[in-house]
C-alpha cells in the first residue's frame, strides 16, 4: 500500500485487474447510457428542430468569437517572438465520455472511456465546456480515473483573472466549493472574481477558467482571509469531457501525427494555430 | 475426499460479481451515504456458511478488485477485508447459532471495524472524510443483513453449494 501511494510501482497490476473490472463497469453505466440513447430517438421532431436552430446560433456566435480568437492567437505568437519567449499555447483535446460508476464515497473521482490505447497519460487535465474538471489518475487499457478538482487530496494553481494574484484552488470533498488558502487579509480578491489556472507546476494549461469566488471573510483577528469559490465546470453533471495534450505533455511528440487526423473535426481552430507556429518559427 | 464435495463455485464468483456492481451502481448523495457495503456483507456470509472455501486470501484478493473498482488505493480494502475474513471465521461457530437480529450485530460490529481499517488507511494517507455520516454503511448493511442471508442461504441451498 505504502509502495502504491508513494511510488506508483503497482500501476501496471492496478491496470491489469482493471482489465476485469472494467467489464462491470460498462455493464454498470449501460442502462443510463441507454437511456440517453432511448431519450435520443423518442425525442420529438419539434424539439429536435428546436435544439437544432439553437445550436445553429450558437455555432455562428461561436464561430464569430474564434474569427477573431484566431487572430489574436497569431498576434500573440508574433509578439511572444518578439520577447523571444517561448510559450506555447497549442493545445489539442479528444472528447471522453463517463462511466456512471460510483467510486470510493467522500472522494470525488470519475472514470472515463479512454486509456492507454487513446494515449491518455497520468497527470493529464481535464476539461468541459465551462472549465478545469480535474487531472487522471490511473490510466488502464481502456479506462481511466479521473480525480476532480473537488477531491480533497486536490490542489490546483490558480490566479485571479482580474489583477493575476496567485493563489492555490484546494478541494474540500463538497461537490461545489473549493477552499483558497494562504491568502493574507490585505489581499485584493473580491465575491465573484474568475480564478483561472495559472499554468505553474506545468500541469494545467494556462488561463482557463477553474472557479468563481462565493464568499470572502476577511477577519482581522485571523492570519489569513476565509475564501471560498464554486467550480465553474460542472462537475456533477457534465456526462462528456475533453482530455486535453499541451504541447509540454511527455506523449505529445509521439501522439502529435496522429491527433491531428484524430482531432481535426473537434479542433480546426489548434491544429491551424499549429501551422501557424511552425510557419513562425521558420519565419520569424 | 473434501476435493470431491466442493461444488457451486461458480455461485460464489457470481455473488461477488453481483456484490461488486451493486457497490458500483450510481445512486444519488443520499442513496450513496446509506450505500451497505454489499462486499462485506457477502463476504461475511460465505465465511460463516463456508469457512473452508472462502477464507482470508479469496478475501484478499476480492478486496484488490474492489480497490481498482473503487479507485482506492491498491490494498486498502484488501486488508480490511482479509481482516473481516479472519475475524469472521474464528467467529462462525457462535455467529452461525445466533438469531438473525443477533446475527445482524455482530455483522454491524464486523463491518464497523472494516470501515475503522479503511478509515485508518486513508487517514494515514491524508484523505479525509465527513464525520459521522460514514458510519451510516455500517448502520445500514446491518438492516440489509437478514435480506443478504436469506438470500444467500437459498442460492447456497437451492445450488448445493458446499
Amino acid at each position: 500500500m505504502a509502495i502504491d501511494h508513494r511510488q506508483h510501482h503497482l500501476e501496471s497490476i492496478r491496470s491489469t485487474l482493471s482489465l476485469f473490472i472494467y467489464p462491470l463497469q460498462y455493464a454498470v453505466s449501460l442502462p443510463f447510457s441507454a437511456a440517453d440513447w432511448a431519450g435520443d430517438k423518442l425525442s420529438t421532431r419539434e424539439n429536435l428542430l428546436e435544439e437544432n436552430a439553437q445550436l445553429r446560433t450558437q455555432q455562428k456566435l461561436l464561430m464569430a468569437q474564434l474569427q477573431k480568437l484566431s487572430a489574436l492567437k497569431v498576434e500573440n505568437i508574433r509578439l511572444r517572438e518578439l520577447l523571444k519567449s517561448s510559450k506555447n499555447i497549442t493545445e489539442h483535446v479528444l472528447i471522453a465520455e463517463l462511466l456512471a460508476v460510483d467510486l470510493e464515497p467522500f472522494t470525488r473521482k470519475i472514470v472515463v472511456n479512454k486509456g492507454s490505447g487513446d494515449e491518455v497519460y497520468r497527470g493529464q487535465p481535464l476539461l468541459d465546456a465551462e472549465g478545469i474538471m480535474g487531472q487522471i489518475i490511473h490510466v488502464n487499457p481502456f479506462s481511466s480515473t479521473a480525480m476532480l478538482i473537488t477531491d480533497p487530496n486536490h490542489a490546483i494553481p490558480v490566479h485571479v483573472n482580474r489583477n493575476g494574484l496567485r493563489a492555490i484552488a484546494l478541494g474540500t470533498g463538497a461537490p461545489d466549493v473549493l477552499d483558497i488558502p494562504y491568502l493574507p487579509n490585505s489581499a485584493d480578491i473580491e465575491v465573484g472574481d474568475l480564478l483561472t489556472s495559472s499554468g505553474l507546476g506545468g500541469r494545467f494549461p494556462r488561463d482557463y477558467p477553474v472557479a468563481t469566488v462565493t464568499t470572502v471573510v476577511k477577519d482581522p483577528s485571523k492570519p489569513y482571509a476565509v475564501v471560498k469559490a464554486k467550480p465553474t465546470a460542472l462537475l456533477e453533471t457534465s456526462r462528456e469531457v475533453l482530455l486535453v495534450w499541451s504541447q509540454e505533455s511527455p506523449r505529445y511528440a509521439a501522439a502529435d501525427a496522429n491527433k491531428q487526423e484524430t482531432s481535426d473535426g473537434s479542433t480546426p481552430n489548434g491544429s491551424t494555430a499549429s501551422e501557424e507556429t511552425s510557419r513562425a518559427e521558420i519565419n520569424p | 475426499m473434501i476435493e470431491a464435495q466442493r461444488q457451486g463455485g461458480f455461485i460464489i464468483f457470481l455473488t461477488f460479481v453481483v456484490a461488486l456492481v451493486l457497490t458500483m451502481i450510481p445512486l444519488p448523495d443520499w442513496g450513496e451515504a446509506m450505500r451497505p457495503e454489499w462486499v462485506a456483507l457477502v463476504l461475511i456470509y460465505w465465511c460463516i456458511a463456508l469457512p473452508l472455501r472462502v477464507g482470508v486470501f479469496i478475501a484478499w484478493f476480492v478486496g484488490l478488485f474492489l480497490d481498482v473498482a473503487s479507485g482506492a488505493l491498491l490494498g486498502q480494502n484488501a486488508i480490511a477485508l482479509a481482516f473481516v475474513a479472519y475475524l469472521a471465521i474464528k467467529l462462525h461457530l457462535r455467529i452461525r447459532l445466533f438469531p438473525l437480529w443477533q446475527q445482524a450485530m455482530s455483522v454491524l460490529v464486523l463491518v464497523a471495524l472494516y470501515q475503522m481499517i479503511t478509515l485508518w488507511i486513508k487517514g494515514m494517507i491524508g484523505a479525509t472524510t465527513q464525520g459521522w455520516s460514514y458510519w451510516l454503511h455500517s448502520v445500514s448493511s446491518m438492516f440489509l443483513w437478514p435480506v443478504v442471508f436469506t438470500v444467500l442461504r437459498f442460492l447456497r441451498r437451492n445450488y448445493k453449494v458446499r
